[in-house]
């Protein structure tokens, strides 16, 4: 890997969970490949399929970028979904406003943002009501 | 012990996959996916009545070493495509949960 590193950009379809963990897949797929600890692609994975799952369930979909360098991993997640309320509430295991639909196909046990937090290096949420929410996760090398 | 000499020995209806990976994680069982994704162990045999596309997306991720879905619950196409896609071994067992993990985890000596 050189200084400049990786680059790779995922478009992420809203409330289509045929296709949920699509991105997260093919991320863990590229980790596998350059040989990465199998705990680092571990990591990545869980945490990227956690924001990738909101982003389905919560935001109408959005964006990943996800760079690599020879220090860590970084994916941003942007969407321009409704934003969090309360970060600190959302950030508690088992707290979610998840719709009973969401909940049949075995989401929403509010844990998603717990398991981003356990499973990076660094999370970074940057979220504005009504305007989108912007994670930083990032798990190091 | 790999999860298709498992499988074998416990009469598990093989979906999908080959099976040779070593079950080195134990046995563990949970429906809702995001404590899976949180809680499974790496390499672990994961034992659900999920049969749907984003277990097996699941599975991929936290890097269960097989999937036995539980009382022969259903398994749809679109769940197998991406069973293969992640190369995910998937069984189905006639058993409940409990019945179904506690005979794997004798055969793990794990119980």
């Amino acid at each position: 890997m050189n200084q400049s590193g990786l680059h790779y950009h995922y478009d992420v379809p809203g409330d289509d969970f045929s296709q949920a963990g699509a991105a997260s897949s093919a991320v863990k797929q590229i980790l596998k490949q350059l040989g990465l600890d199998p705990q680092v692609v571990r990591n990545m994975s869980i945490a990227l399929y956690e924001g990738e799952i909101n982003m389905v369930i919560h935001a109408g979909g959005g964006v990943i970028d996800v760079d690599i360098d020879d220090e860590k991993i970084t994916a941003v997640l942007t969407d321009h979904g409704p934003g969090i309320e309360n970060v600190e509430l959302a950030m508690q295991d088992g707290w979610s406003t998840a719709t009973e639909q969401v909940r049949g196909l075995g989401f929403g046990a509010g844990m998603g943002l717990p398991n981003m937090k356990k499973y990076s290096d660094d999370l970074k949420i940057d979220t504005e009501v009504g305007v989108g929410t912007t994670v930083t996760i990032t798990v190091n090398l | 012990m790999k999860a298709i000499e498992l499988s074998r020995a416990l009469g598990w209806e093989l979906v999908c996959g080959d099976g040779e990976r070593e079950i080195a994680g134990g046995v563990y069982c949970c429906d809702l996916l995001s404590i899976v994704m949180g809680r499974a162990p790496a390499d672990c045999l994961w034992v659900t009545v999920m049969g749907n596309v984003n277990a097996a997306a699941v599975a991929t991720l936290c890097d269960a070493a097989c999937v036995v879905v539980a009382e022969r619950m259903p398994v749809d196409d679109e769940t197998l495509a991406g069973a293969k896609k992640g190369d995910v071994t998937v069984f189905k067992s006639e058993k409940p949960v409990f019945e179904t993990a506690l005979a794997a985890a004798k055969l793990l000596g794990l119980a």
